[in-house]
């Protein structure tokens, strides 16, 4: 155990498109033989639903590829947001890359550790029953506990 | 072409999916076995040299055949 690498990552962003680095690095990682925790903070423990509900939005991210040239005021219409989550995931199916929930099960299989920030969970009142099982809660003292002896780590 | 013992299609699937199911066939195989891998990720001919390097899995055989990848992996 103790040769083994060590990988540790900070989750903070709770969006379609950045919950797949975690996910993708931790997966991999642990498949070469890392040991690999993953930190959840703030909107990154969106990422630890039970029920996963992420959205994309092209707000704020000018270089988001789009089938056509849309105004920036349009984008933020009703509905866009639904829109292009919908057109993300369809394009993600069909080009065979994975959903975040496989991911993110691939990655427990594997037995990635992940912890949600306490913090966190007391700040927005957040339900820990709306949570995944086999998680842990603590603090950024319980991160640099691994993190401090980590071969990798990571801020998503 | 060389002998294999189990095969892994993981054709239409994109990264990291071909190095993760590998990984998990590799799991249930015996050390010396042979694992043929068939992918259609071009990210995946570098992901299999970059893989074998890091866990000690011996790459046999990398080709590309009607665009296609397929690899000989040996377990460790």
């Amino acid at each position: 155990m103790s040769d083994e690498k060590k990988l540790a990552i900070i989750a903070t962003k709770g969006s379609l498109d950045w919950a797949y680095p975690p996910f993708i690095l931790a997966s991999t990682a642990s498949a070469l033989g890392y040991e690999t925790q993953i930190f959840f903070t703030f909107y990154g423990l969106a990422l630890l639903k039970k029920d996963l509900n992420l959205q994309v939005t092209s707000l704020g991210n000018p270089a988001m590829p789009m089938p056509m040239p849309v105004p920036v005021i349009m984008q933020a219409i009703p509905g866009m947001q639904y829109m292009m989550t919908s057109m993300m995931k369809k394009k993600m199916k069909s080009k065979g890359v994975a959903s975040v929930e496989e991911l993110r099960d691939l990655c427990l299989e594997a037995e990635v550790k992940m912890v949600a920030c306490q913090m966190t969970v007391d700040l927005f009142e957040f339900d820990t029953k709306d949570f995944i099982d086999g998680i842990e809660y603590g603090g950024a003292a319980t991160f640099f506990d691994f993190a401090g002896e980590s071969d990798v780590c990571l801020y998503v | 072409m060389a002998d294999f013992d189990q095969e892994l299609d993981a054709s239409g699937l994109n990264c990291p999916l071909p190095i993760l199911r590998a990984k998990k066939a590799l799991n249930g195989m015996e050390s010396g076995q042979i694992l043929r891998i068939i992918a259609t990720d071009p990210g995946s001919v570098k992901d299999f040299e970059a893989f074998a390097k890091q866990t000690g899995n011996n790459l046999i055989e990398s080709g590309e055949e009607n665009g296609k990848y397929t690899f000989l992996l040996k377990k460790k």
